[in-house]
């Protein structure tokens, strides 16, 4: 029924203290990717400060919160993706990759590498969705997915 | 209570200490090969016989019909691709269900691929196959019906004995899986009108890597493993003594404790599941509500995910399995969830515990404890869940 999975102790301790769970009211953005389907859901917040900012990549991610349905390191890696991306600006945030949340997570076990991919698109996600409401244009950013199949496509 | 809380008795079980007292002198004493001549041999021998005899009164068969395999996965394949092969004149249809293990439903592909046309049986929503539905997938090509004796992740007991008179009504051999079911329930060959069974003996307190194939007599198969004279030249390899003497002494311990054993799971299971479902809300219990086996509970929690919950309960020291796809390694959840018509997100949240005569009620009030927490802190991180609460639920 079931198989070994074995995680990094990184993983494990974002697992077992996820950082940033939670919701943000009246967010400046918020992303959903993945489906229940396949058994991974997740949902970031941001909470970006532009007041001074001259260009929209110049924005201030505040602060930034997850809720995540799924495995292990699905948690793990939208624990450890709010992490970086935090008081970071929104031209740093994009520039989030799936290869750095797996490399700050330790390493992902190869069944579990589509959960990295899932947090760099819940970001992008929410990014896209703050760009929208704002009325703006993000350079290097690409519409919102609903899950990482379509961007593999 | 000990540091770990083992409940997941359908993956494996622990030895028991009679067995593992019985088993010690074949690895230190009466190493000898029951094959050979000399008397220092006739040890051996002479308990593999024992063993046979033992299983076979178990069961209501004849010794010359019990074969000692090296586990359930084995005899299962051999009963599938023996029967497939020997009839192949015959016919090349096969009837099995779309609950089996994966034991049954991998050989049944590779069959597929040599030509083999199987029918995969739907069952009801508690897991039972339906007998006028079987009935209607025989046709005069079918050479072999296969339906396992209980299932191993939601524990439903299928209506063996009318699957068998069916079978025989259209002259179709009956296999059945009872690799949950042996040593937990008493089976009668003649009775169920079985004509092959496959048996594991870590699942009833025996060792790993043993298992028998029960083949009725007039059952026409050939060899699995070619190499040797052992098991009257159906299944070579130096006889595992061990593990024969230890499947014997497990099937006599189950047959001298199964009702206490029964009655002793029966109690906590039933415990456990009305604490967990009247406690724990958005809860489903998933199977039979009384045609199962005695010690298995399956639940799924909506708006969580079972390999979660799985690391969780292992932090707490509590060993349990789940039907999620992330511990399946596949993106699907369990086929047989999905075949008892869970929708994947309901699927995926599911938890199997399975008991043993050694759980105690202290174990299912601390699992319990455990579980109440451990599935509000991961609804309380649940996308799912905060939708289902923002519509107003």
């Amino acid at each position: 029924m079931s198989q070994v999975i074995e995680y990094s102790e990184k993983v494990m301790d974002h697992f077992n203290h996820p950082r940033n769970v939670g919701e943000i009211e009246n967010p400046s953005g918020v992303g959903k990717v993945g489906n229940a389907k396949c058994g991974d859901i997740m949902r970031i917040y941001l909470d970006i400060d532009d007041s001074s900012a001259k260009k929209p990549e110049d924005g201030i991610i505040r602060d930034v919160k997850f809720k995540t349905f799924g495995c292990g390191a699905a948690v793990a890696t939208s624990s450890i993706a709010t992490e970086i991306i935090k008081g970071k600006t929104v031209g740093e945030a994009l520039k989030l990759t799936n290869k750095a949340v797996q490399e700050a997570l330790g390493g992902l076990p190869a069944v579990k590498i589509h959960c990295s991919l899932l947090a760099e698109e819940a970001v992008h996600a929410a990014l896209w969705d703050y760009a929208e409401k704002k009325g703006i244009i993000i350079e290097g950013l690409e519409p919102a997915v609903k899950d990482i199949e379509e961007r593999a496509e | 209570m000990s540091d770990l809380v083992y409940m997941d008795n359908a993956a494996t079980t622990k030895v028991a200490p009679e067995v593992y007292e019985a088993i010690k002198p074949y690895f230190e004493e009466y190493y000898g090969n029951a094959s050979s001549v000399y008397r220092f041999a006739g040890e051996a021998r002479k308990v593999v016989d024992e063993a046979r005899e033992t299983v076979a009164e178990f069961l209501g068969a004849k010794a010359n019909e019990i074969y000692f395999t090296g586990g359930g996965s084995e005899s299962d394949n051999w009963a599938l691709k023996g029967i497939a092969h020997a009839l192949k004149n015959k016919g090349n249809h096969i009837i099995t269900t779309k609950i089996e293990h994966h034991a049954i439903l991998h050989t049944c592909e590779y069959l597929e691929r040599q030509g083999f046309e199987i029918t995969y049986l739907d069952v009801d929503e508690y897991g039972r196959v339906i007998p006028s539905e079987l009935e209607k997938n025989i046709r005069p090509d079918t050479i072999l019906i296969s339906i396992m004796f209980a299932n191993n992740e939601i524990g439903t007991i299928e209506p063996i004995k009318e699957i068998g008179a069916i079978a025989h009504k259209h002259g179709v051999l009956f296999h059945t899986d009872a690799v949950q079911a042996y040593g937990h329930i008493r089976i009668d060959v003649d009775e169920l009108n079985i004509d092959l069974l496959s048996a594991s003996g870590h699942k009833f307190n025996g060792p790993k890597g043993i298992g028998i194939l029960y083949i009725r007599n007039s059952v026409k198969i050939g060899p699995f493993i070619h190499g040797g004279a052992q098991e009257r030249s159906r299944r070579a390899g130096t006889h595992n003594t061990p593990g024969i003497v230890g499947f014997g002494a497990a099937t006599k311990l189950a047959n001298e404790r199964l009702e206490a054993r029964h009655a002793h799971e029966i109690e906590l299971r039933d415990y456990l599941v009305s604490r967990v479902i009247t406690e724990i809300p958005y809860t489903k219990y998933n199977g039979h509500p009384t045609e199962r086996l005695s010690n298995n509970a399956n639940f799924s929690f909506r708006f969580i995910e079972g390999e979660s919950l799985l690391i969780m309960l292992d932090g707490e020291n509590v060993c349990a399995s789940s039907g999620s796809a992330c511990t399946s390694g596949s993106l699907d959840p369990s086929h047989v969830l999905l075949a008892i018509g869970l929708p994947h997100e309901i699927a995926h949240g599911s938890l199997r515990l399975t008991l043993s005569e050694y759980n105690t009620r202290e174990e299912v009030d601390f699992v319990i404890d455990k579980l109440k927490t451990i599935v509000e802190r991961l609804r309380s991180m649940s996308p799912l869940y905060e939708d289902f609460v923002k519509a107003g639920n």
